[in-house]
């Protein structure tokens, strides 16, 4: 108990969550300790409705007793306290890039992926189509580049890092390819180089749990879409 | 050497607004260029396809010939450039934080929202009318008893909003929420941000804001 209060970092999430992986691999890079409470979805604890009312959601990270929501806030939040190994770069044009990407990821790749997964036929087609759109432009800024953030891991990294486990699974699920190494060759050179860092080593989901927790989302997701008239 | 500022915009989009109300705080003079000709939406210049070849979207902010896209983003980089005179967020990373969750609220949530309360009719619209007020006490719960969701300082997440302000009216006209009704400290908020002449010279008036809408649904045919 007196070893938990030392720690003035806590972590809510859930193990699956690809959202709270991130914030494990800032506060991973920044070298900062902090205990982890595993949260359950299904029957929020009074703690994840008290430090985050708004939107009831992980991860939350409690800094000296004080709730900060929202992996991007809190990607932000992490490199302003503990500065060394910054996340962001400096000058303000790249800053600005860097938050692009993020932004990009959020509004035009993870929906078309999200889609591939729970759609069949021609949406999925669509999805598809969509997604290696995408991750072209994410392709296109990998040039002459080791990580998004330059020789090092930076913020649009950590942002995007969980594609480079989570694409393979829901290529995996529905026979589709995203990433295909002829085409898209540093961003399959990204995600090796990604999964394979110090600060990635040893955080990840076991696939063994994620896998059949992915493929039951795509049976729930078609199965809604049939409608209850054809079930 | 004088740096060369442009803003590829349109003259109603509250993204667009918010940048131009930052660049108005901080006093960068700037060449503003009005997109999408006779409001045909596929009329996009050629200096907007090449500065935002990914979006294909106003607001742009072009620096020195460095494009720089989505209005949060456009704020935040002004605000990091031009440093000088009022910070656009509080000193405190915890304070910042809930300034960057509250923005991150506000663009999540109003724009969506409130096209569907002017968009949508019966049933959808009420859930959207119900839904916008949600999010608008929310924001008055934040805001509480201070000048501005800064505090003191006009910041963030009152630039964030503010441009809002000008769809009040539709979204009474359109959707029957009255914001003075619902959330009056929000509406007096907003009426003292329109003190401040950055603010006051960016808003259009919210007639000019509901003709647009008029208009628009005319032309999709929502009526």
């Amino acid at each position: 108990m007196a070893e938990e209060e030392e720690k003035e970092v806590t972590l809510l999430g859930t193990w699956s969550s690809p959202f709270v992986l991130r914030v494990k691999w800032a506060l991973r890079i920044k070298g900062v300790e902090y205990n982890y409470v595993e949260e359950d979805l299904r029957n929020k604890s009074p703690l994840l409705l008290q430090h985050n009312p708004v939107h009831k959601k992980v991860p939350v990270l409690v800094h000296k007793g004080r709730a900060i929501a929202e992996s991007s806030v809190i990607l932000h939040y992490i490199d302003e306290v503990w500065p060394l190994r910054p996340l962001l770069p400096h000058h303000p044009y790249e800053k600005a890039m860097a938050r692009f990407w993020c932004k990009f990821e959020a509004d035009k790749l993870s929906p078309p992926l999200w889609r591939v997964l729970t759609t069949r036929a021609e949406e999925q087609r669509e999805a598809q189509a969509s997604s290696i759109e995408s991750l072209g432009l994410l392709e296109n800024e990998l040039e002459g580049k080791k990580f998004f953030g330059g020789q090092t891991i930076g913020l649009v990294d950590v942002w995007l890092g969980a594609l480079a486990y989570i694409i393979p699974i829901y290529e995996e699920i529905t026979g589709l390819k995203l990433v295909d190494q002829s085409k898209l060759p540093r961003l399959c050179g990204w995600m090796e180089e990604f999964l394979s860092s110090p600060a990635v080593e040893g955080t990840l989901p076991p696939k063994d749990m994620l896998l059949p927790r992915y493929a039951a989302m795509r049976e729930a997701f078609l199965a809604k879409a049939k409608g209850p008239a054809q079930q | 050497m004088a740096e060369v500022v442009v803003l590829l915009d349109l003259w109603v989009s509250p993204f667009g607004q918010r940048c131009r109300i930052a660049l108005a705080e901080k006093g960068v003079a700037y060449e503003y260029k009005e997109e999408y000709k006779e409001e045909d939406w596929t009329n996009k210049s050629p200096l907007l396809l090449q500065s935002n070849p990914v979006h294909k979207k106003v607001p742009v902010l072009i620096h020195d010939g460095k494009p720089v896209c989505e209005s949060l983003i456009i704020v935040q980089y002004i605000y990091e450039v031009w440093s000088d005179g009022a910070p656009l967020l509080p000193a405190d990373p915890y304070a910042r934080a809930q300034a960057r969750f509250w923005g991150d609220f506000v663009d999540k949530k109003i724009y969506e929202c409130g096209t569907r309360l002017w968009k949508l009719k019966g049933e959808a619209q009420q859930e959207a009318k119900k839904e916008l007020i949600e999010i608008l006490k929310l924001l008055q719960a934040e805001l509480g008893d201070k000048k501005y969701f800064g505090g003191d300082a006009f910041g963030y997440v009152d630039i964030a909003l503010v441009p809002f302000c000008a769809w009040f009216y539709t979204y009474k006209a359109c959707g029957g929420l009255s914001v003075e009704a619902e959330v009056p400290k929000l509406a007096a908020w907003g009426r003292r941000c329109m003190e401040r002449e950055s603010v006051a010279k960016t808003l259009y008036d919210p007639l000019k804001v509901y003709e647009f809408v008029c208009h628009l649904k005319k032309k999709y045919g929502i009526e």
